[in-house]
């Protein structure tokens, strides 16, 4: 195996470490069309539909990211549909996020005040158009600073991905910890990587809640 | 030919998963109390006249709450002995586990902190109480009413992120889910039990806090 420089680690990690923007990139997109789906669903106007949203919503949110990995892994494989692990990955982080961004997003709509449905309403509109034209607009605004802090759960998320075989930062990590034995300083680069993708995220979505906080006042 | 599903599979290895269910309550039961703790001091260091104990407290924060847990935790286990501290895994995953709810709990509990009308303070100290009287009766008892739903999703979320610490051998309950299906080679089935477990016991957890929080914030 030779010598291991600190430059050839950094520079593993960091090729690993594309894999994790990927998948990140991957579930958060997926999640957001999902979520899409779920935020509609979970405001319909019929109960059942409404009913089995939260269910879903409640499935994701009270069980671990780990469990909803495994059962994507090993369940699909059951039903005898062969899965990589980037498959299961992605498929279980899209679920884990829809879950979380329907939720998020449905707060957002909730707080457009009722006239506007009111209105809209009065306008002949149907529940759609309501949601594109006049609900959506409104609600987009507020949503973008949760939407953003929950991407950076996202890129956290990717780390469990290691645990089914998926070569990411983390994974990445744990191989050439095997074979450098410096498992300080490789973990150690790994957090800081792993810190500057999250935290630009966490500043900006920060920064959006107080500047928009700020305009609300007004 | 197609799969048949076989969950009588799982049930003879019930002690196994009461056991790891029992490990996952216990670490989850002794990080909170740790981890609240460390919230409180770092809340406190965070609304602090100290410059350097607010710059202290706030870069632990940042740096908890942008690195996943399965890094902190591999970092805690497997980084810290060559610094000469030996853990064993279940230590590691408890100090794994403080330090990661401390972060979270800081900010939740700062938020409560920062919430306290200044005329409440300004009658404490008008009553001559000393600081840390005024801190633990005036600011953070309110401070822990106002914030306590929010503490106890924490903790919940904390809770189902522990199944992170089957991954350096601590016997919770996914540790419990991957040795029934080393033995019977049953993945989805035990998983769909393990999962099923988890959404009780987070379900559990959540209401007996809720409760707890009624009891110990009502008005007498």
């Amino acid at each position: 195996m030779g010598n291991f420089s600190y430059w050839d680690i950094l520079r593993n990690l960091l090729m690993a470490g594309v894999w994790t923007v990927a998948l990140s990139a991957i579930a958060f997109v997926g999640g957001g069309l999902v979520g899409l789906a779920v935020l509609f669903l979970r405001t319909s106007r019929v109960p059942a539909l409404r009913l089995a949203t939260q269910g879903y919503i409640n499935l994701f949110q009270g069980t671990p990211l780990l469990m909803q990995l495994f059962l994507c892994f090993f369940g699909l494989a059951a039903l005898g549909i062969e899965v990589s692990p980037w498959v299961a990955a992605g498929v279980a982080l899209t679920l884990y996020s829809s879950a979380f961004l329907g939720e998020i997003w449905r707060g957002c709509v909730e707080a457009i005040p009722k006239g506007q449905w009111e209105s809209s309403a009065s306008l002949a509109m149907s529940y759609f158009e309501q949601m594109r034209h006049v609900i959506l607009p409104q609600a987009l605004r507020i949503a973008i600073p949760p939407t953003v802090g929950f991407s950076v759960q996202v890129v956290k998320g990717t780390a469990l991905a290691s645990i089914i075989g998926f070569v990411e930062l983390t994974k990445a990590g744990t191989m050439i910890t095997n074979a450098t034995f410096q498992p300080f300083t490789v973990y150690g680069t790994v957090a800081v990587l792993y810190f500057a993708l999250c935290y630009p995220l966490s500043w900006y979505a920060r920064r959006l809640e107080v500047s928009m906080n700020v305009a609300g006042r007004h | 030919m197609a799969y048949q599903l076989q969950f009588a599979e799982v049930w003879p290895h019930w002690e196994a998963l009461a056991k790891g269910a029992l490990y996952t309550l216990e670490l989850t039961a002794v990080s909170t109390l740790a981890g609240v703790a460390v919230g409180t001091l770092g809340a406190a260091a965070r609304s602090s006249r100290n410059a350097a104990a607010r710059a202290i407290a706030g870069a632990y924060v940042e740096l908890i709450r942008n690195t996943p847990f399965i890094v902190q935790l591999f970092f805690v286990f497997f980084g810290l002995p060559s610094l000469g501290v030996k853990l064993t895994e279940g230590q590691a995953a408890f100090l794994a586990m403080v330090i990661n709810l401390g972060a979270y709990s800081t900010e939740i509990i700062r938020a409560g902190i920062e919430a306290t009308p200044k005329g409440q303070v300004e009658a404490a100290l008008a009553l001559a109480m000393t600081r840390v009287q005024i801190f633990v009766h005036v600011v953070l008892k309110p401070a822990f009413e106002r914030i306590w739903p929010a503490l106890v999703s924490q903790i919940v979320i904390v809770m189902l992120g522990s199944a992170v610490v089957s991954q350096i051998s601590a016997p919770d309950l996914t540790f419990a889910g991957s040795f029934i299906h080393s033995r019977n080679f049953r993945a989805f089935e035990v998983y769909v039990v393990i999962t099923v477990m988890y959404l009780v016991l987070a379900l559990f957890v959540r209401q007996l806090l809720l409760g707890f929080g009624r009891w110990a914030f009502r008005r007498t």
